[in-house]
């Protein structure tokens, strides 16, 4: 009997002391944000989506081979010599021309391996992180600054120059080779 | 009264009469869009969210546009079902709750029917609605819906032994069964509604005061178990029986059985209030008294009955909040050998006080 009673204040007294805290949280700020309105403030080293700034950019390749997943592709030109292609931001002189440099979002892991070794610290992570797409290709990002005609004439300039290197070569060569003959 | 009033302008009986049951629905219909946006609210404050935040200002056509969405949608009838029951499932478990307000006093110059067995009627009408529940569930032809019919009118069904006792016990008190007067007898002051011992005099009312409170709380337990609340709300738990005797249901049958529930859930809380909270009574007097203005009044009346039903609404929903579900066997130790006990006692008690 003294149980039942018991019982019976138990459940009362616990019920009341439930209610004084839904109660309580009635009137507690919500916890929640209205999402696409307010975002959330991200912490200060978040890893999003990847920015290259091509200006520094000197077509090193070390971000591309530190990647796990293969998901930088660079291809780069040497410059001829009369052009100056100047110096970055940090002073190291460019001598590549950067033809291709793309990031697949779609393979990338957000691990942020190919931030560190940048000599240049032109590649980081940014705070965009929506950047849906319903087509995968749109996720291949292209980063290179130079037209596709830009990119044409500096290739034909690099092979005209090879060429030209060659021939050069070819002719000390046999020039050379007179030379030796004479002196024999 | 407002149904001699409509007679006299109109001049026949019937017209007189559907225009005046037309008036709760004209009260139901935006209370149940109200209280599903407060239950959304309430519930997401409590669980530290901000509830709906689109529609309108914070939410507030919410609602409306869930009821257009139900409107639009395609009523859906599985192959399986029996048609004709399935039909008519929703439209009784509405009818059942509906019917209830017939005898539930809103102010001092309306009532749907004003008829001496009022609060037994309430308690014999709202049976429908098990009736109602059942069909629904046995219709759908899933075995989750039959389940949670089938527990909806066992629990139902035993919960309204203690609802009658305690009625029964404020019945012995008033010596009337008629919610007009009940509601009458509690009238100009705090002290004379029912919870504080009604109109009775002398010692009596102060010895009934603990004993009536405890009725209050039974009845409103158990009230809460017939409405299918949490913590009774294992006719529809979502968790386990995906959501009890509405899973077909689909479409306006669907809203139904939703404005059912909710419409529901005031006649229950109204009940509670006119049988011991004073029903319509001001616990303050009256403005229009004091301004000299008396047409005021029963529309203050009315303020009061509802602001007093919505509290009780609002406290089914903070105890939804607040207590898990209970599993079969708890909810029938807690009605047959506790809540019954109790006010079978209470009633013995309340009826000695009243004889001596």
């Amino acid at each position: 009997m003294r149980d039942y009673f018991k019982n019976i204040f138990n459940a009362l007294f616990t019920i009341f002391i439930g209610m004084k805290i839904t109660f309580k949280h009635l009137f507690v700020p919500a916890v929640t944000i209205q999402y696409p309105e307010e975002k959330p403030n991200l912490p200060e080293r978040t890893r999003n989506r990847l920015y290259v700034n091509m200006d520094d950019c000197i077509g090193c390749d070390q971000c591309a081979r530190a990647c796990p997943v293969n998901c930088i592709t660079i291809e780069t030109v040497k410059s001829v010599p009369p052009e100056d292609l100047g110096k970055t931001s940090n002073g190291k002189k460019k001598m590549l021309h950067v033809t291709q440099f793309d990031i697949d979002f779609a393979k990338c892991c957000y691990c942020q391996l190919c931030v560190f070794p940048c000599p240049t610290e032109c590649i980081y992570m940014t705070d965009i992180y929506e950047f849906a797409e319903i087509r995968r290709d749109n996720l291949i990002y292209s980063f290179v600054t130079l037209t596709k005609e830009e990119i044409a004439e500096k290739k034909d300039n690099f092979t005209k120059f090879e060429a030209e290197k060659a021939a050069k070569a070819a002719k000390a060569k046999t020039a050379q080779a007179k030379n030796s003959e004479i002196n024999k | 009264m407002i149904y001699e009033f409509l007679y006299n302008i109109i001049g026949s009986h019937i017209i007189a009469s559907i225009i005046s049951a037309v008036f709760p629905l004209m009260f139901l219909v935006p209370f149940a869009l109200f209280a599903v946006y407060l239950e959304r609210k309430v519930s997401g404050h409590m669980q530290d969210r901000l509830g709906p935040m689109r529609v309108g200002w914070h939410g507030w056509l919410q609602t409306v546009a869930d009821i257009i969405k139900l409107v639009q949608k395609e009523d859906i009838t599985a192959s399986a079902t029996d048609k004709k029951l399935f039909n008519f499932a929703p439209v009784l478990v509405f009818a059942g709750s509906y019917a209830a307000f017939a005898a539930i006093p809103f102010t001092s110059i309306y009532i749907g029917s004003n008829i001496d067995l009022g609060i037994l009627y309430i308690v014999a009408v709202s049976s429908f609605v098990v009736a109602g529940i059942l069909m629904a569930g046995w219709a759908s032809n899933n075995k989750y819906s039959l389940l949670g019919a089938m527990r909806s009118a066992a629990q139902i069904i035993s919960y309204e032994i203690p609802t009658v006792l305690v009625i029964l016990s404020i019945i012995v008190i008033s010596g009337t069964l008629n919610l007009m007067t009940l509601s009458e007898q509690q009238s100009s002051s705090i002290y004379n509604w029912m919870i504080f011992g009604g109109a009775v005099v002398g010692w009596k009312k102060f010895v009934l005061i603990p004993f009536l409170m405890i009725g209050f709380l039974v009845i409103y337990i158990s009230s809460l178990a017939e409405v299918n609340r949490t913590p009774f709300d294992i006719p529809e738990a979502e968790s386990e029986l995906v959501s009890g005797y509405h899973t077909e249901y689909s479409g306006m049958k669907f809203a139904m059985f939703f404005l059912a529930e909710y419409a529901n859930m005031f006649a229950v809380s109204a009940v509670v209030v006119a049988l011991f909270l004073g029903g319509y009574q001001s616990p303050f007097g009256y403005i229009g008294n004091s301004i000299g203005l008396v047409w005021l009044i029963p529309f203050e009346q009315f303020f009061w009955f509802a602001a007093k039903g919505i509290f009780f609404v609002f406290v089914q929903m903070w105890l939804r909040w607040t207590l898990p579900r209970l599993r079969v066997d708890q909810l029938m130790v807690v009605c047959w050998k506790y809540l019954i006990p109790i006010s079978f006692v209470n009633l013995v008690i309340i009826a000695l006080i009243m004889v001596l």
